[in-house]
């Protein structure tokens, strides 16, 4: 490849200390050495369960932690403490919940409007405006509805005007975190076809987090699946959905919900035993070997590495 | 089209679609898709929390007699012809009957000058022993109290504001520090540190003669200053825990990821949203403020001599009670009126305006 990745992601470590005693703290390894990389208007899934570091990747990623180890590279160049302000413009971040990610007090062209204000992206108040009634556009919302609080809107449209928010800096690269699972299955469709259009409008590139295996496959390109911190497989949307490999991937893809009682009946259900392990203790070698029916004594002694199974299908698995 | 229809099972209870043709299911205009629209007035919180507040009878009420002591206290002056400090005299010859007179009554010497044709503005709560018409001597009082009330939350207000929204914003150690602090300053006696402060500022300071400070007092200084430096602490710890709380809202973590300096997080997303909190612990601070400097003042170290304060003047009563219970009344019926309809607005407004005590 001659031309570098839009974001490139390097080893990224985020650990958290907590307090388990009066005078002991443990590191709590809520993303542990994750690599991964995002072409430009490309977009990437990330999956996996609940508490597995999935947003923890993606607020580390916009320096909204401070990473323990690692880089993330914009472009090839290193995002760092003293240029994150410019980088900012360039990588923007929508959240999980729309009710509590809008400020009560604010109204919709002021919450549009904040990260033009701060990055100082207007000449006159007319301009400004003019650019957040172009965005509300864009995201499909009234333009009456410029001077609403946001507590007068439903799920969807609070989405909509996060997304604006996220998109006011024009930025390249949007942290999509769990967008469309707070919201109703029917306003889903609608969300996701609007990221999909955005991208083809604007070229953006998307990190799309989320645990819905369908709503990931349409949407993501390539996808990555993360376990306890680390990523265990990634490769084309396809390949993991339908080749997928590892274990876990396996189990969650068969728990995948499909309209279609036929199908349903002829499959096998891998349920999963025992319960994740505690993430301040975890298990020696690959964290999954305590409830994968596949683990040996190699499980235990090491973390495999990703390694390529064809066609840039990463796996990090002993056994398979 | 007719045979897309899915077939009604006989004994389901689902309308039967087959009855209805595709030419009877129209597309809505774009006009009747309007008319759906559910257009609410958009009220922004200040509008709906004071709607609330006027629906409530003893905050409306609280508010008309606050409104009315207002007036009285800024207009009184301007249309009675005393001074709080003038001893009363008539066409430049001094009243000396004029001493603790009944209210609504005349001394010997105005009843002569009424008699011959003059005009005497009567005095509504009589005069004190000084031969000084008491109603604006009340009022003066009720000036003071009011003011060092207003002042004093408004220091507390500013320090408590600043300290409490920098310790809760920066979190962990630097929180823990200016909260240790806070229960310091909390465990000191605020009674002593006046009458102590109000000893060596006498010594200290000296005010030019005939400013504001003069005559107001060493006494009231050291008020102010004690409420500068000690009564902060409890509104320090009420925005403290309001904008711990706040700070775990996404917005907030929106806004840093825009970009947005701390300052402007602060300013723009943390204090508008506790300002009802805000609000309502002031209003309930002035009323507190009030009750400290009557009783200062009826201890004695309150303002100075002859400026009045309700305290001074319901202590100056004390003397005279058996006989003249009235001059006791009125500065404590002034005390009572205004702190009873600050406390009744302070809660008035806790109801509109706190979203936990939403009906």
């Amino acid at each position: 490849m001659s031309k570098s990745p839009l974001i490139e992601v390097k080893n990224l470590k985020q650990y958290f200390p907590i307090k388990t005693g009066l005078f002991k703290t443990e590191m709590l390894k809520a993303v542990d050495d994750v690599s991964f990389y995002i072409n430009e208007g490309e977009t990437l899934g990330l999956v996996g369960e609940s508490g597995c570091g999935k947003t923890t990747v993606g607020r580390t990623l916009l320096r909204l932690y401070e990473p323990t180890a690692g880089e993330v590279l914009y472009e090839g160049t290193p995002v760092t403490d003293k240029n994150i302000f410019s980088m900012r413009k360039k990588m923007q971040m929508v959240f999980q919940d729309p009710y509590s990610s809008l400020d009560p007090r604010m109204t919709v062209e002021d919450i549009i409007g904040e990260p033009l204000d701060v990055h100082k992206l207007y000449s006159g108040k007319g301009e400004r405006r003019d650019k957040i009634l172009h965005l509300m556009e864009l995201v499909g919302l009234n333009a009456e509805h410029a001077t609403r609080y946001a507590h007068e809107f439903s799920g969807g449209q609070r989405q909509r005007i996060g997304i604006a928010r996220a998109l006011a800096v024009d930025p390249k690269f949007i942290v999509c975190d769990e967008p469309v699972s707070a919201l109703d299955v029917s306003i889903q469709a609608q969300v996701i076809n609007m990221f999909e259009e955005l991208q083809e409008k604007l070229g953006v590139a998307y990190l799309f987090i989320a645990h819905d295996l369908l709503v990931v496959h349409h949407i993501s390109k390539r996808i990555a699946v993360m376990y306890m911190g680390k990523i265990v497989e990634t490769g084309t949307a396809d390949d993991v959905n339908y080749n997928s490999i590892h274990p876990y991937t396996c189990s969650l893809m068969s728990a995948v919900p499909i309209p279609d009682p036929d199908f349903i009946r002829g499959r096998q259900r891998i349920v999963l035993e025992g319960d994740v392990p505690s993430p301040l203790h975890m298990p020696s070698g690959c964290p999954f070997r305590t409830r994968c029916k596949h683990a040996c004594e190699k499980c235990a002694e090491a973390m495999p590495p990703l390694t390529d199974r064809g066609n840039g299908h990463m796996v990090a698995c002993w056994v398979k | 089209m007719e045979d897309k229809m899915p077939k009604k099972n006989p004994l389901s209870a689902q309308l039967n679609l087959s009855k209805f043709n595709s030419y009877m299911f129209q597309k809505a205009s774009d006009e009747e898709k309007r008319q759906q629209d559910v257009m609410s007035e958009s009220t922004t919180f200040f509008k709906d929390g004071m709607r609330k507040l006027f629906k409530n009878p003893l905050a409306v009420l609280s508010i008309i007699l606050l409104g009315l002591i207002l007036f009285i206290i800024i207009f009184a002056p301007m249309i009675v012809p005393y001074h709080y400090e003038e001893i009363l005299s008539v066409d430049g010859i001094r009243d000396k009957g004029a001493k603790n007179l009944a209210p609504f009554t005349y001394s010997k010497l105005e009843q002569q000058y009424i008699e011959n044709g003059g005009s005497r503005f009567p005095h509504i709560f009589g005069t004190d022993e000084q031969c000084r018409d008491y109603f604006i001597r009340v009022v003066y009082g009720a000036r003071v109290s009011l003011l060092v009330g207003f002042f004093a939350s408004i220091i507390v207000l500013i320090i408590g504001m600043a300290y409490g929204s920098v310790s809760g914003y920066l979190g962990g150690t630097v929180d823990l520090i200016m909260m240790r602090i806070v229960d310091v300053i909390y465990s000191l006696p605020d009674m002593l540190i006046i009458i102590l402060l109000s000893v060596v500022l006498q010594t200290v300071l000296k005010f030019s003669p005939g400013s504001l400070f003069e005559s107001l007092g060493t006494n009231m200084i050291s008020l102010f200053i004690v409420f500068g430096l000690l009564y902060w602490v409890g509104m320090a710890r009420l925005i403290r825990g309001q904008i711990l709380s706040i700070k775990q809202n996404e917005y907030i973590l929106a806004a840093k990821s825009i970009g947005a300096p701390t300052s402007r997080i602060i300013k723009k997303h943390i204090l508008p949203n506790c300002i009802s909190v805000i609000i309502i612990s002031t209003a309930l601070q002035i009323p507190s403020a009030i009750f400290t400097e009557s009783y200062l003042s009826f201890v004695g170290l309150g303002v100075q001599a002859p400026m009045p304060s309700l305290g001074s003047l319901a202590n100056a009563a004390r003397g005279g009670l058996q006989s003249y219970p009235y001059k006791l009344l009125f500065p404590a019926l002034a005390i009572c009126l205004i702190v009873l309809s600050l406390n009744l607005l302070g809660d008035g407004l806790r109801d509109a305006f706190d979203p936990k005590l939403k009906k």
